[in-house]
């Protein structure tokens, strides 16, 4: 059945799922659910202590056994041990058919991949996937259907109870004896805990796992102990290196220093830069770029960035510490910078992934965004936009907060070389949608800016300015005639993946890669 | 135009490919590894296969090791390593066998 981006969907995959088709971005505003809730164990002989001595007594006290879905955040990102260690003993102890959900996976967890072939792990949840996990699910060793979900997307999950979480597993830079979770003050700091907050709260069984053992009360907390039934210590819990790098040089690259000069120029002549403006960018070389040129205009006309949110790298705390942003609203730091921030500045602050993204609470952070600053993989005529899967079909990237806050800003740029090595990133069709184009409004390009047409408004806003304007067919065409047409990769029938929309819908497939030799 | 002994041109940075010919007795043997193999594979064999012929060069051992080069590049790389195995360097032919 084809849904609202003319994707097709096979039927069996939606009988097998209880899923709808993707019918459109708002169409479940409104809709009335009640929510999903974990059991719970309680605590009231005081002289119980909730440390375990290692993985393998908290998982026999949470009552591991077959067909258990357990969770993980990605906050240590490619320096997590936490998900490795865990599956590596859940693998000792022979349990089979394991679910993973993951607000995301990354390259640090390749070491996972022989017991997805082993049948240890059958089902993946993240939001996305990289590095080997990714040519595995894409290469079908995946037994059931892997699902991706944006930030917000996954929230929605949980909270609803479609998805259920047996055992939480939550790394935590620094946690006290009774399971009072904090990101800072250890030896491994992240920053925040925002992704795994939905976990805490909507888990059977939560454990902490920390390799930072502090005397209580570890507050104020991200997460609270009277969510947490375990804690124990182990000797790391990530690389420090790789969970918090330093800040990424400002890119030299003339590419795309001219778009980001293209994007700050956009964002400047749009009725929407004012006092007060609200503002996220993604962390692509570019984005972070347009960051620091948008600041010298702000500067210069005296006009304050109200609200800054997400991923948060060091510019963005700059633009606070030269007050010229009022607040930073937080769910994931990407550098040291930000880490230092967060810690330091009172006016930086950590929010759950719920309250940044889920399109099913009483309103999230992204609906109050003005702009958001994108990249993608690939961008099609009809500005449908696809993160996750490679251009050769693999699953190479994740949908993290893209979907979430393209629906929710009122201006989203989508920053893009127009050529990718020889790879058009604009392009007739997506290999996979994973945002819809009715929530795209500028493709930025290094030659030319693309305005989706439904946006009239902003097409009368750029009357005048100086920026090299065309439409999204002349770019693709510019892509094809320097690149040459690219071939269709070629899949098999057998669906591997789920692509949901922010709803819970399906918004697209992916398939199993025809075997190259 | 004769392969008289190995040459190659071009590197292995990103949106360039290495071309290397060696005689071969009869015919052209080619083979392709590259970035973009399932995207551009077809496109790539028809290019370096059209230079060739374009330079006349019946009987060769071609490899391309390509890692995204444009048609326009990778007709470069191939003229270069052909003109180099006959130690050609001076007064090429520009506008006439090369394009």
């Amino acid at each position: 059945m084809k849904n609202a981006v003319g994707r097709d969907i096979p039927e069996k995959i939606l009988k097998e799922t209880k899923k709808e088709v993707f019918k459109g971005t708002y169409v479940k505003d409104n809709y009335e659910y009640k929510k999903g809730a974990p059991k719970i164990r309680t605590l009231s002989d005081p002289t119980r202590s909730k440390l375990v001595k290692d993985i393998h007594e908290a998982l026999v006290k949470c009552g591991i056994k077959d067909g258990m879905t357990i969770s993980f955040h990605h906050h240590f990102r490619e320096g997590d041990y936490v998900v490795n260690m865990v599956m590596e003993e859940i693998h000792k102890m022979g349990i089979k058919d394991i679910t993973i959900s993951a607000s995301s996976l990354g390259k640090a967890n390749d070491p996972i991949v022989p017991y997805i072939e082993d049948g240890t792990i059958t089902c993946i949840h993240s939001s996305g996937v990289r590095g080997k996990i990714g040519e595995a699910i894409s290469n079908g060793k995946l037994k059931k259907l892997a699902i991706m979900r944006s930030h917000g997307g996954r929230v929605r999950a949980v909270e609803t109870g479609e998805v259920h979480i047996d055992i939480a597993f939550i790394g935590a830079p620094t946690c006290d004896d009774y399971g009072n979770m904090r990101a800072v003050g250890g030896k491994s700091d992240c920053g925040v805990l925002s992704y795994a907050m939905v976990d805490a709260e909507y888990a059977d069984k939560v454990v902490a796992i920390t390799d930072c053992l502090v005397p209580f009360p570890n507050i104020p907390a991200s997460i609270s102990m009277v969510n947490v039934d375990y804690v124990c210590v182990v000797d790391e819990i990530g690389n420090p290196q790789k969970i918090a790098t330093g800040a990424a040089k400002p890119t030299t690259d003339v590419r795309k220093l001219m778009m980001a000069d293209y994007c700050t120029k956009f964002v400047i002549n749009t009725p929407y830069f004012k006092e007060g403006f609200s503002y996220q960018t993604g962390v692509g070389g570019a984005s972070i770029a347009s960051t620091i040129s948008l600041g010298k205009v702000m500067e210069e006309r005296g006009i304050h960035m109200g609200l800054g949110l997400g991923g948060i790298t060091t510019p963005m705390c700059d633009l606070l510490e030269r007050g010229l942003c009022e607040k930073i609203v937080d769910t994931q730091d990407f550098d040291l910078g930000a880490i230092e921030s967060i810690k330091n500045n009172p006016k930086h602050i950590e929010i759950s992934a719920s309250e940044y993204a889920n399109p099913f609470n009483k309103g999230a952070y992204v609906n109050k965004l003005d702009f958001v600053i994108l990249a993608s993989l690939e961008v099609d005529v009809n500005f449908n936009c696809n993160v996750v899967v490679g251009s050769d079909g693999v699953i190479t990237g994740a949908q993290g907060g893209h979907p979430d806050t393209a629906a929710g800003a009122k201006c989203t740029i989508i920053i893009a070389p127009l050529l990718q090595g020889r790879i058009p990133v604009i392009c007739s069709n997506v290999t996979t949608v994973t945002t819809p184009g009715e929530t795209v409004d500028v493709v930025i390009t290094d030659y030319g800016v693309a305005i989706n047409p439904k946006r009239k408004d902003l097409i009368e806003a750029m009357k005048g300015v100086d920026l090299p304007f065309k439409t999204i067919e002349e770019l693709r065409d510019i892509a094809y005639k320097m690149a040459g047409a690219p071939d269709p990769v070629e899949f098999e029938d057998r669906v591997v993946g789920i692509i949901e929309a922010r709803d819970g819908s399906i918004i697209d497939v992916v398939r199993k890669i025809k075997s190259r030799t | 135009m004769e392969i008289k002994k190995a040459a190659s041109a071009g590197t292995l940075e990103s949106s360039d490919a290495q071309i290397t010919v060696e005689p071969n007795k009869k015919g052209i043997n080619l083979s392709i590894e590259s970035t973009v193999i399932n995207q551009y594979g077809k496109q790539i064999e028809k290019v370096v296969l059209e230079t060739l012929e374009r330079l006349d060069v019946k009987n060769a051992t071609v490899s391309v090791i390509d890692k995204g080069a444009l048609d326009c590049t990778l007709k470069a790389r191939v003229e270069c390593a052909v003109y180099r195995s006959n130690d050609i360097h001076d007064n090429l032919p520009w506008d006439g066998a090369i394009k």
